[in-house]
């Protein structure tokens, strides 16, 4: 990281061509960056609350005491509580058999728990109906039992479950190799059981990346869109989700109220890039302060490393 | 356990790996062999019918080329967002940065919708683009500009943390040995940045590919024109064709898989790179 040190070094030294883009190229990248980000990114977000607003507050307010939106929101909160614990769960175990133990076929295990990411999230939903579908395998046997999975609430949750399946356990596994497995070996030379070791060693020293993990896999859960899409059915006030309403109102040339809903889903995006931000700085605190003794070697540090090159120049 | 290759005092490993492997297969792998039991049903010569059908064709044309494209873009655009947000210090510098992930953290419904606002021919950016005769919304470019949009965080967020770890000495080195600026960037730093490029791109690429819901609203859905390859698997699943359907699912998912491996294959290999460099 630069810290600002390269422009002040240059301007102290100017008889050496210290490295860095000539200030014309820095400005209009600069420019760039910022008019690509404005027009690209944050026009669409605000186009979704000026569309939202332009009936009025009460209008955008009254899209939301519509029955089918308040069962839209009941089922996106419900499954959203059902697959990110369920994905928490998991990426703990995961990060344990995969960051604490060597183990044969460690790296297949880990790409197979990545795949989901990779997998089209049409095609997510769609192995789902492949596989309880009345065409498909399980199919013909949940019917005779009366149970229904798919065009159901069920289906819906196992579909998010696929798509945030990775989550939690990709933003822990990285941090707990790094971090290493002395403290809880030592924490268990000294007779702690797995379960103390879990919650008074691992746990607080992955906090962080736990959260982020949980974060992005709640995001992912409430605003899942194409999976949920192949296995809902779209019964209305019964098995649509908050983005799978957006639509159907959309459709209906309710553009207003789609808007209004969607809204509350950009709210939602916002409070997540919020959090996000604020964890990773959490993060980055917490990782500094654990090396922080570690660098003593002046060589291995950021900004001190810097200027001795600037002091060896001069 | 004879798994285990090292031993450790630690305890749980039988309970984590067991939960884990169990979940993964019910969650992952068994409905996925689903939708592969289904195509080996269809056979090679059923799934090639399904998939050599004009519109199915079509629609996997467009599916990869508008994907290419907009991760050819996301390259190009990725690298110099990445950079000024790394290397420069400007006001608003934080805010762009967290701004980043907007794509990622929105919905994807709620981009599309917002995408189609904004370009269609009387939104706010759509006006001026009919001004100069472009089109966006409900045709190809609106397409791969929602690809652009869904697949940026990707690219910039592979390409940051490789522009941080430049070293800083071999710049000054190239500099001080009299190489311009730019050929200290072609000869020196984008060498160096190649592993976090290809890995930046093919995220972007794999991402894209299989995108829905940013892409439904603005693209107009017209068979053999706009029609994206993941629509037409909903618009199958519609008139119960499970076949057709699972046809177009399994060349999507075999080029997932091989993109997959593709970056795993990289990232050791970046790995290997890096050890070596550093030994």
């Amino acid at each position: 990281m630069s810290r600002g040190g390269a422009g002040r070094a240059r301007r102290t030294r100017p008889g050496v061509r210290a490295p860095g883009e000539p200030r014309w190229v820095r400005l209009s990248l600069i420019g760039f960056t910022a008019l690509f980000l404005g027009v690209v990114l944050l026009l669409p977000l605000a186009s979704i609350f000026s569309e939202a607003l332009a009936g009025g507050w009460r209008a955008c307010a009254a899209s939301f005491s519509d029955p089918a939106a308040r069962s839209a929101i009941r089922l996106t909160v419900t499954v959203a509580a059902i697959a990110v614990p369920a994905n928490l769960a998991f990426g703990v175990c995961a990060a344990w058999a995969i960051a604490r133990f060597d183990f044969r076929g460690k790296s297949l295990l880990t790409a197979l728990i990545d795949l989901p990411l990779a997998v089209s999230p049409v095609v997510s939903g769609l192995v789902y109906v492949l596989l309880f579908g009345l065409q498909g395998w399980l199919g013909p046997w949940l019917a005779r039992h009366d149970v229904q999975i798919i065009f159901a609430v069920p289906g819906i949750v196992l579909a998010t479950i696929f798509v945030t399946f990775p989550y939690v356990a990709r933003e822990l596994i990285p941090v707990m190799e790094e971090q290493g497995r002395e403290q809880e070996e030592a924490a268990r030379l000294l007779g702690a059981g797995g379960w103390q070791i879990l919650w008074r060693v691992t746990l607080p020293r992955v906090k962080w990346a736990l959260l982020h993990g949980v974060v992005l896999c709640n995001a992912r859960a409430m605003g899942e869109f194409g999976a949920v899409s192949v296995v809902s059915g779209h019964v209305r006030g019964k098995t649509n989700t908050l983005p799978l309403h957006v639509e159907i109102l959309y459709n209906e040339y309710n553009t207003a109220a789609a808007f209004a809903v969607a809204s509350s889903l950009a709210l939602l995006a916002l409070v997540t890039l919020a959090l996000k931000t604020w964890v990773e700085r959490r993060q980055d605190r917490a990782r500094e302060e654990a090396q922080r003794p570690a660098d003593d070697d002046p060589g291995r540090t950021a900004g001190t490393g810097e200027e001795l090159v600037y002091v060896h120049h001069a | 356990m004879a798994l285990i290759r090292r031993r450790t005092v630690l305890p749980g490993f039988g309970l984590t790996f067991g939960i884990t492997l169990t979940y993964l297969s019910l969650i992952v792998l068994l409905p996925l062999s689903a939708l592969l039991v289904k195509a080996s049903d269809m056979g090679w010569s059923g799934l090639l019918a399904t998939v050599t059908e004009p519109r199915v064709v079509a629609s996997l044309e467009l599916s990869f080329l508008a994907a290419l494209a907009a991760a050819l873009i996301n390259l190009v655009l990725g690298l110099a967002l990445a950079w000024t947000l790394v290397r420069y210090r400007f006001p608003g510098r934080r805010l762009l940065d967290a701004a980043i992930d907007l794509p990622f953290a929105l919905p994807t419904a709620v981009s599309g919708l917002a995408l189609t606002a904004i370009l269609a021919p009387t939104g706010w950016i759509g006006t001026y683009l009919e001004e100069i005769g472009v089109r966006a919304a409900f045709t190809r470019t609106g397409v791969v500009i929602a690809l652009v949009f869904i697949g940026l965080p990707f690219m910039v967020r592979t390409a940051q943390p490789a522009i941080a770890d430049l070293d800083r000495e071999t710049e000054e080195a190239a500099a001080s040995l009299g190489a311009g600026r730019w050929q200290t960037f072609r000869r020196v730093l984008l060498p160096a940045l190649v592993p976090a490029c290809v890995t930046g791109f093919t995220l972007a690429f794999a991402r894209a590919l299989g995108e829905y819901g940013s892409v439904v609203f603005i693209s107009g859905n017209m068979p053999g024109k706009t029609e994206i390859a993941s629509v037409l698997i909903i618009g199958k699943l519609e008139q119960y064709d499970y076949a057709g359907a699972a046809g177009i699912a399994t060349v999507m998912l075999a080029v997932s898989l091989a993109m997959l491996i593709t970056i795993n294959l990289l990232q050791r290999w970046a790995g290997v790179r890096q050890r070596e460099a550093g030994a």
